[in-house]
């Protein structure tokens, strides 16, 4: 008889520190990634939408994807926000998108959607770290 | 886009969708929890933007 896989099943075998390092990585790089893996699929695509979603419409609307600079303090923390995005971030440095412009009616806007897409996908790795561990 | 309730409207719509799906388990939940966290994101934009309106004084 096949036995039924249950979502605590699922968490311990994922709660190796190894696996655990690599589900925290893939939730990062691809925003619900990591949920998608630990058969969250619904969440998952929810994440992916809503996620990327802020991140085009970020770009979009002439939003800065920020450095670190120390001599910025507040410059600097946006950029550790923006850091939250992944795989999206980094495609978007490499490419040159995200350079702001601070003419654009919708700068702000725009910064504020990359700001907190950032900070969201950092929830949601911490909330696929929780589900690995068998918390959730 | 630049009207300022459509962009609000759309960055509630999105940031709620997401704080539903962290928040609940259930598709059922996630709306209710969803549409309640939209709707208090606009009304609150709202209610705040109406009470700064004389500002400066």
């Amino acid at each position: 008889m096949a036995s039924k896989t249950t979502t605590a099943d699922r968490a311990s075998a994922a709660a190796e520190p190894g696996t655990l390092a690599l589900v925290c990585v893939v939730a990062w790089a691809i925003p619900g990634g990591a949920h998608f893996w630990l058969g969250r699929r619904q969440k998952a695509l929810v994440f992916l939408a809503a996620l990327t979603a802020m991140f085009v419409l970020g770009l979009l609307m002439h939003g800065r994807i920020f450095s670190v600079d120390l001599q910025e303090p507040l410059g600097t923390l946006a950029a550790v926000a923006n850091l939250g995005l992944g795989l999206p971030w980094l495609i978007a440095r490499f490419a040159g998108a995200g350079a702001g412009q601070v003419t654009a009616i919708t700068y702000e806007y725009g910064n504020t959607f990359l700001i907190v897409g950032g900070l969201l996908n950092t929830l949601v790795v911490l909330d696929a770290f929780d589900i690995a561990m068998g918390r959730k | 886009m630049t009207s300022h309730l459509a962009v609000l409207s759309v960055f509630a719509f999105l940031v709620s969708s997401v704080f539903a799906a962290l928040m609940k388990d259930t598709p059922r939940e996630q709306l209710r929890t969803g549409g309640l966290m939209f709707a208090g994101f606009l009304a609150t934009a709202i209610v705040l933007g109406w009470l700064m309106y004389p500002l400066p004084l």
